[in-house]
């Protein structure tokens, strides 16, 4: 029974969220709304930890991704899946769910492509090369968004609309705890001792045979592919996508959540994912003091508590041995 | 083939500085050989490139059979060199365990999808990882300290810690840069007991770069002395002591006259 104590764990969340999710109509709209907003984030902050602070490379561009799985994913729906319905056995919720899955699934994998076609060059460079790669990248992505025409797939700098809204509180947190478990389970194996040996001295790494090449890219991959399903979630959720959305400060945002949760400390994170996205609901009001009040909490976090919000620790305790 | 490591014309000239020239040396399986050399003499340079950190300009260096040099670092590890550094260069978030377990990975059989579906398979190698790194970390009586920060150890560990983590690889040549560095004399006494005490136990090859003389003269099988990036004398201790390049080369010459 021990052995397995994390798959049930992550059973009970998954089960967990499909039972508040079918009570969802009970709950105020309002505050659903946020819940969702703060698994979306959850997922988006331990993918980007993963590489920021398990790994110690340095992502500026989480949102590129992200804006590649909610358009791969909004557009596999939007274009295909009227198509699937009768392969999966007619219009019902089973076949919505499939097709739903299956472009969650697409919108992460064109993510997790674009993250190994960024990653591959930029990866085997040493130092900070990464974050002014995806910087730029980010900005790619969100102008040649912009400059696609109107009436194509893409939607040009309108972006997509009217994408349905099939996106509930059991698939996002049901993909947040895969997201977690992922995470959790790759950093605290044996093989996942390699991430954190790259980050602390990648030349020792090396020498200890860990090919850090590939750790790099491995960790940034897998960001990605979370990153990218986190925007299918995000387009499913509004119904409405644009290149705008997903612009360099979004970006920030998700390395602000990693940055205050603890680099490299998956708990730390998700606290520090829900405090700041119901913070940003408090802060409605004062709309353009927003990046005013991050920047704050942020300079103040560095002086205070560098380390973030929980120091780095395996959410996945492993057994001490005497 | 069991050739241990061959160093054949091996010269690395950086622009107009020829650092190290037609350098010839090797060390047998299971030989302690001592590197030695005054001060820029081209020690750690050599060190470098026997692991991979330079790429020779010319000349050919070889471990069992199979050239080292164009790998990269650790590729030579996976052939089964193991290195140490001068300034001490541990995973410093990471705790001692898992310090030796970041350089087992390489011998790993199961990769990332097996830590995802967390197997039996996977949970025994995962176990055993366990039970290989504290069986190293308590014959070099760190198993105590094994949940602690790696950084929180006092110097003589961490270079003790350094010296298993390389050992955790597995190797069949090791090569210590510069270990007693910055050590009084008991703790390099007990330096060179513990460097004896692996060589016998692991049956290693280890290429000791040291400026120490004592610990050299005392625990060396064979030294070799670089001047200028050439090897100016090879020999037993003994030979060494009396060579008369040597002593000008650490004495000036003057001093073979007496």
């Amino acid at each position: 029974m021990k052995r397995y104590t994390t798959q049930i764990v992550l059973l009970v969340v998954v089960l967990l969220s499909l039972g508040i999710s079918v009570l969802s109509g009970k709950f105020d709209a309002y505050y659903m709304d946020i819940a969702l907003n703060v698994g979306i984030n959850i997922i988006l902050a331990v993918s980007l930890n993963l590489v920021n602070g398990h790994t110690g490379q340095f992502s500026l561009g989480h949102a590129a991704f992200m804006a590649v799985g909610a358009y791969g994913a909004s557009i596999f729906t939007l274009e295909m899946s009227a198509r699937l319905m009768p392969l999966l056995g007619g219009p019902g919720s089973f076949a919505t769910g499939v097709a739903f899955l299956l472009a969650l699934l697409v919108g992460g994998l064109c993510a997790a492509v674009c993250g190994w076609l960024v990653g591959m060059p930029s990866l085997r460079l040493r130092g900070d090369y990464l974050a002014i790669v995806t910087l730029g990248f980010n900005e790619i992505v969100r102008v040649i968004l912009q400059n696609t025409s109107g009436d194509g797939v893409f939607g040009g700098p309108l972006g997509l609309k009217g994408i349905p809204p099939l996106t509930t509180f059991f698939w996002v947190f049901a993909i947040a705890a895969i997201c977690v478990y992922v995470v959790g389970s790759m950093v605290s194996s044996t093989y996942g001792r390699g991430f954190p040996a790259v980050r602390d001295d990648e030349i020792a790494a090396g020498s200890m045979g860990i090919n850090t090449v590939r750790y790099k890219v491995t960790a940034f991959v897998v960001g990605s592919f979370f990153a990218g399903l986190s925007g299918g979630l995000y387009a499913h959720l509004r119904t409405t996508i644009s290149p705008e959305g997903f612009n360099f400060l979004k970006s920030f945002d998700v390395v602000v959540i990693v940055i205050l949760g603890g680099m490299g400390s998956t708990a730390g994170v998700i606290i520090a994912a829900i405090v700041l996205t119901v913070l940003n609901e408090f802060l409605r009001d004062f709309e353009q003091y927003r990046m005013l009040v991050f920047s704050i909490l942020l300079i103040v976090m560095m002086i205070v508590r560098p380390q973030g919000l929980l120091p780095s620790f395996p959410i996945l305790n492993r057994k001490k041995s005497a | 083939m069991s050739t241990g490591l061959e160093l054949k014309d091996v010269s690395i000239s950086f622009g107009g500085l020829k650092a190290v020239t037609d350098l010839n040396f090797s060390i047998f399986p299971g030989e302690l050989l001592g590197l030695i050399g005054p001060n820029g003499a081209g020690k750690t340079t050599v060190f470098n490139l026997i692991t991979g950190v330079y790429t020779p300009t010319s000349g050919r260096i070889s471990f069992n059979g199979d050239s080292v040099s164009s790998r990269k670092p650790e590729g030579i590890t996976r052939m089964g060199i193991a290195r140490t550094f001068q300034n001490i260069r541990l995973f410093s978030s990471l705790s001692v365990l898992d310090n030796v377990r970041a350089a087992m990975v390489m011998h790993l059989k199961h990769g990332i999808l097996h830590s995802l579906t967390r197997g039996p398979a996977f949970l025994k190698e995962e176990g055993s990882v366990e039970d290989e790194a504290m069986a190293l970390l308590d014959i070099f009586g760190l198993k105590d300290a094994c949940h602690a920060n790696a950084k929180s150890l006092n110097y003589g560990d961490q270079r003790r810690l350094e010296i298993v983590r390389a050992l955790a690889t597995r190797p069949k040549l090791l090569l210590l840069d510069e270990p007693a560095a910055g050590m009084n004399p008991s703790e390099k006494d007990d330096l060179m007991k513990l460097i004896r005490f692996i060589k016998e136990r692991y049956n290693l090859a280890v290429l000791l770069v040291e400026h120490d003389m004592k610990v050299v003269m005392g625990i060396c099988e064979r030294i070799a002395v670089l001047e200028y990036g050439r090897k100016i004398a090879e020999g037993t201790p003994k030979e060494i002591q009396s060579h008369p390049k040597v002593i000008e080369a650490y004495l000036g010459a003057a001093a073979v006259v007496d």
